[in-house]
């Protein structure tokens, strides 16, 4: 029996350390074939350059501008209306519309996002276009409005879940000082769960940053650096999407894979900065 | 009485949640008004006679059937690999690792669990070149390579829904057996994993739909337009949602554009029925943790 279970126990750690390294291997087979590319060319020079494999030129600076353009837009559409939705389920309300709302709120969590590209190709591009008179639609704006759609219910269910650890004592303690709702939940609710709120936003980043479909199919995907909202953009994961079709020797392709590193590290480092955060959340208690 | 600002944010609060209620309802409206008309047997089997087309008799070439059982496929091979993989780890951090592996290796499974999906079919595609060059000259991009990076992709979600459920079972569900003599392993086995088997249970539902909805990691490691039903592991084969993102771009004709949204309204449904499931078996769950005993 004691062997049986010494066994099992080693078998168990084994498929552990199986995972973990499923981790590490990505992290390696991304890393082993986009290092000849960063050992001839400098890697502050892929960062920086702009992309013209006609002059000889394979930075992927406007394809990082633009998926920093359309993730902090998204977040900045979507923020407000999370912080506004998830205080009206948690707080404001306890009826039945606050209930439709969470369930309709959990489903829409499950959309596919291939989905959400399909409809803004064909109803959200062609409003922007009349709407704006100018360029195609397929811009920096339509990409942001969907990919705020895509990571405001993952936020959404983030917050209520934050608002709703806030200890009731404290809400006790308002609501027998006279409080209105909406003053126990401008000064008691959103202080106390503060990280939370930052943790959704980070969650809802590395969401937004990762997200393929949505910015290939709406964003334009024009190799150059936006100017406006307005402006075609062409975002990490779509490029890498977009190129891995192309022959594998050449140094396009090479350079994909230095694409996926800025990717896999920007995400690491959101996962270390949330896991940073609840340290010090986790300190600060006595 | 409420004050000016009170009124404002309370305002506020119901304009946000009546938008995104009307995004809701606005996208799905659209999409079921576009899509109703192409849904019949003809979206699906084309123009070949469906019972032929079940029993794998004819090919269908110009409908839906090959990316549906193409998906079926993904999704059974890809949780067939992640499962039981997922489960182990899932317990081992649940039951037998000490607090600094499960930092540890919880900051791993984090890591995993927030990779982009498009880098996952970086990794699948990276893999099928290895191998390509360095075992055999027959493998490319195919069903297996496809799977195996769909359970990469789904693994995490596996691993933290079994350590969650294991570990939201009651202290003394957990200990009774053990200290009537039981072993570690009799009681994960009599005791723990029947108790959690619904949170299990619903955990791998999620990554079913995870599996069913997501185009980046299969658009890189052997997805193709038009294949056919898959002979065998090592073959090209379709999918649904590659079949939508395909017809967005490709489209030829109006007939066409319908197909794909009825393809939308059918991977749509199967995405929110395997939601509802879950939903449903953790609310059974919560019912026998409160009645039974």
């Amino acid at each position: 029996m004691m062997i049986q279970e010494k066994l099992a126990a080693q078998f168990f750690f084994i498929c552990s350390i199986f995972s973990v390294l499923a981790t590490i291997l990505i992290f390696g087979f991304i890393l082993f074939l986009g290092l000849p590319i960063l050992q001839e060319n400098n890697l502050l020079q892929i960062l920086t350059q702009p992309w013209s494999p006609d002059t000889n030129a394979f930075g992927i600076y406007p394809m990082i501008v633009g998926t920093a353009c359309v993730a902090a837009l998204s977040i900045v559409f979507a923020f407000p209306l999370s912080l506004g939705c998830a205080a009206l389920i948690s707080i404001l309300d306890r009826g039945l519309f606050s209930c439709i709302m969470r369930k309709t709120v959990q489903l829409m969590t499950g959309v596919p996002t291939v989905i959400y590209g399909f409809i803004g190709i064909f109803l959200l591009v062609p409003i922007i276009r009349e709407l704006f008179e100018k360029g195609s639609g397929m811009c920096v704006l339509a990409a942001s409005i969907m990919l705020a759609v895509l990571v405001a219910p993952t936020m959404i269910l983030f917050f209520a879940g934050s608002f709703d650890n806030v200890p009731l004592s404290y809400l006790y303690a308002a609501n027998s000082l006279g409080s209105t709702k909406v003053q126990n939940l401008l000064h008691v609710i959103f202080p106390c769960s503060w990280r939370g709120i930052v943790t959704g936003v980070i969650l809802a980043t590395g969401r937004a940053f990762g997200d393929t479909m949505i910015a290939l199919m709406i964003a334009g995907n024009a190799v150059h650096i936006p100017g406006s909202f307005l402006d075609s953009a062409r975002t990490l994961t779509s490029h890498i999407a977009l190129i891995s079709a192309a022959d594998y020797e050449s140094i396009e392709v090479r350079v994909i894979f230095a694409c996926g590193l800025v990717l896999y590290c920007t995400t690491t480092f959101l996962v270390l900065f949330i896991r940073f955060l609840e340290f010090l959340s986790k300190r600060k208690l006595p | 009485m409420n004050s000016k600002k009170d009124i404002a944010v309370i305002f506020l609060c119901w304009l946000s949640g009546i938008v995104i209620i009307f995004v809701m309802m606005f996208l799905t409206g659209y999409l079921a008004m576009k899509g109703w008309n192409a849904l019949n047997f003809k979206l699906i089997f084309g123009s070949t006679n469906p019972l032929s087309a079940l029993l794998f008799k004819k090919q269908v070439f110009d409908g839906l059937f090959p990316s549906i059982i193409g998906t079926l496929l993904l999704i059974i091979c890809s949780v067939g690999f992640a499962v039981p993989l997922g489960l182990i780890t899932g317990i081992y951090m649940a039951e037998y690792a000490n607090n600094f592996i499960k930092i540890m290796f919880g900051l791993f499974f984090d890591i995993l669990a927030s990779i982009p999906s498009i880098l996952i079919g970086l990794f699948g595609f990276s893999l099928a070149v290895f191998l390509h060059k360095h075992v055999s000259e027959n493998i490319y991009p195919c069903l297996l390579i496809s799977c195996l990076s769909l359970g990469l992709l789904i693994l995490p979600y596996i691993i933290r829904t079994t350590q969650i459920s294991l570990e939201s079972l009651s202290l003394e569900t957990r200990v009774t057996a053990l200290s009537l003599g039981a072993t570690k392993l009799q009681n994960l086995y009599h005791i723990l994993l029947p108790r959690s088997f619904s949170g299990i249970m619903s955990g791998v539902i999620l990554a079913i739909g995870r599996c069913a909805e997501d185009t980046a990691v299969i658009m890189l490691t052997g997805v193709v337009a038009s294949a056919g039903i898959p002979k065998s592991l090592f073959s090209k084969f379709e999918a649904l949602p590659f079949y939508i993102y395909y017809i967005s771009s490709q489209y030829t004709s109006p007939e066409e554009l319908a197909n794909g949204y009825g393809a939308s309204i059918i991977l749509l449904t199967i995405c929110a029925f395997l939601f509802v499931f879950a939903f449903v078996i953790q609310k059974s769950l919560h019912y026998r943790a409160l009645y039974c005993a």
